[in-house]
């Protein structure tokens, strides 16, 4: 595990694919590491260079056929985020997932100035586990993790 | 009875309906929307590789979700029709509501079903639909009740896509194979649409004649056209990859 902590989201680059709660388990066959990840969205394109990422870092660590293994349940959730992660988010100018709400049209609070005054543009952001608001006060747009 | 048929009909269905709206990658109305309907094609995709994916190891003989996509026939494709051009913004928001309704519903019905990987599937699959539903559903409520002219668009738009519903609820062999409650399913959509409807100042149509056949392979005049751009790389040079 703290060596998949080296693989970041490629979208989301302060936070890991052990953060995020991608990787689910660990385990060898044949000594053999095969890793059982999960998608955070069914059509979440960051997948497959994820997996590539881990098959790439377990071979330059000397193993011949590490193996990937994708689960669907449970389904992923943010709740699976740990708050660490949510803190980098925040610095990262990305509004972490708040367990009150899904896609509030107001009052996610500002990353930038901490302003509470907020408003929802778009429940689609740049990928699709975000949504897209904007800042009432200092009028910065930015990114909000569904909260899902 | 195997799951096979049912899970063609789910991948198919979600596939064109996730081509279609596609094709507003850049020509969306606005940025954030344009985002936002190719966010859909994308859940829509990853919904049916899943589906794919389960069907093809059910099928076995080296079937991949691949050859599954790209080299089936359109009498093979059993989806509901959901193949009509995506006309105008109007058009595209309207069957996106009709069909996340149906979506939701019906993926929360087979999230409980007794084969674990579909019911996962399902949840997972689930969860983003809500998205999808509450974002067409605005948009119908908005251009319904909005001016005159999207107002007009909306009930033109009602009048073309209406009779392409009625399949849904009409029981043919990849429901029998999901075990689908396809009466409860139909009064929990109808009562739902209606309030929207509602709100959206469209009337609910009555007494007209349903179009069918998706689900057992015969399609609008449409469906060859998707199918035609979306495999003729894979007939014209078969295997081939980038």
């Amino acid at each position: 595990m703290v060596l998949m902590e080296q693989i970041k989201d490629p979208e989301i680059p302060v936070v890991s694919i052990v953060d995020l709660g991608i990787v689910r388990n660990i385990e060898f066959e044949d000594n053999e590491p095969v890793v059982t990840i999960t998608s955070t969205y069914n059509g979440c394109p960051a997948m497959d260079m994820i997996s590539m990422q881990i098959i790439a870092l377990l071979q330059s660590l000397g193993f011949k056929q590490p193996k990937i293994k994708m689960s669907l349940h449970p389904a992923w959730t943010t709740d699976w985020i740990n708050d660490d992660a949510k803190k980098r988010l925040q610095e990262y100018g990305i509004a972490p997932p708040d367990k009150r709400f899904t896609i509030p049209a107001d009052g996610v609070e500002c990353p930038r100035c901490h302003s509470m005054s907020t408003r929802l543009i778009s429940a689609f952001g740049s990928t699709a586990c975000k949504a897209l608001y904007q800042c009432n006060d200092c009028k910065e747009p930015f990114d909000f993790f569904k909260c899902h | 009875m195997t799951l096979l048929p049912g899970l063609l009909y789910l991948a198919d269905t979600t596939l064109i309906l996730s081509h279609r709206n596609s094709e507003w990658c850049g020509h969306g109305p606005v940025l954030e929307q344009d985002i936002a309907i190719s966010n859909m094609s994308l859940d829509l995709i990853g919904q049916c590789r899943n589906f794919y994916q389960y069907a093809a190891d059910l099928q076995g003989n080296g079937a991949t979700e691949d050859s599954m996509a790209y080299l089936r026939t359109g009498r093979e494709f059993k989806n509901l029709l959901a193949e009509l051009p995506k006309g105008d913004w109007g058009f595209t928001t309207l069957r996106q509501y009709l069909f996340s309704q149906f979506q939701y519903l019906q993926f929360r019905q087979l999230s409980k079903h007794k084969d674990e990987r579909l019911a996962a599937i399902a949840a997972k699959s689930f969860k983003e639909t809500t998205y999808h539903l509450r974002w067409s559903r605005e948009w119908v409520i908005r251009l319904g009740d909005g001016t005159a002219e999207s107002h007009a668009r909306m009930a033109a738009a009602l009048k073309e896509m209406w009779p392409y519903t009625g399949e849904m609820f009409m029981t043919a062999q990849p429901d029998e194979a999901l075990g689908l409650n396809l009466a409860m399913l139909q009064q929990e959509w109808e009562q739902e649409v209606k309030q929207v409807f509602g709100e959206a100042k469209l009337d609910m149509p009555h007494g007209v004649f349903m179009h069918s056949g998706g689900k057992s392979g015969r399609h609008t005049e449409h469906l060859g056209f998707i199918l035609a751009e979306m495999q003729y790389m894979q007939r014209a040079y078969p295997g081939c990859e980038w």
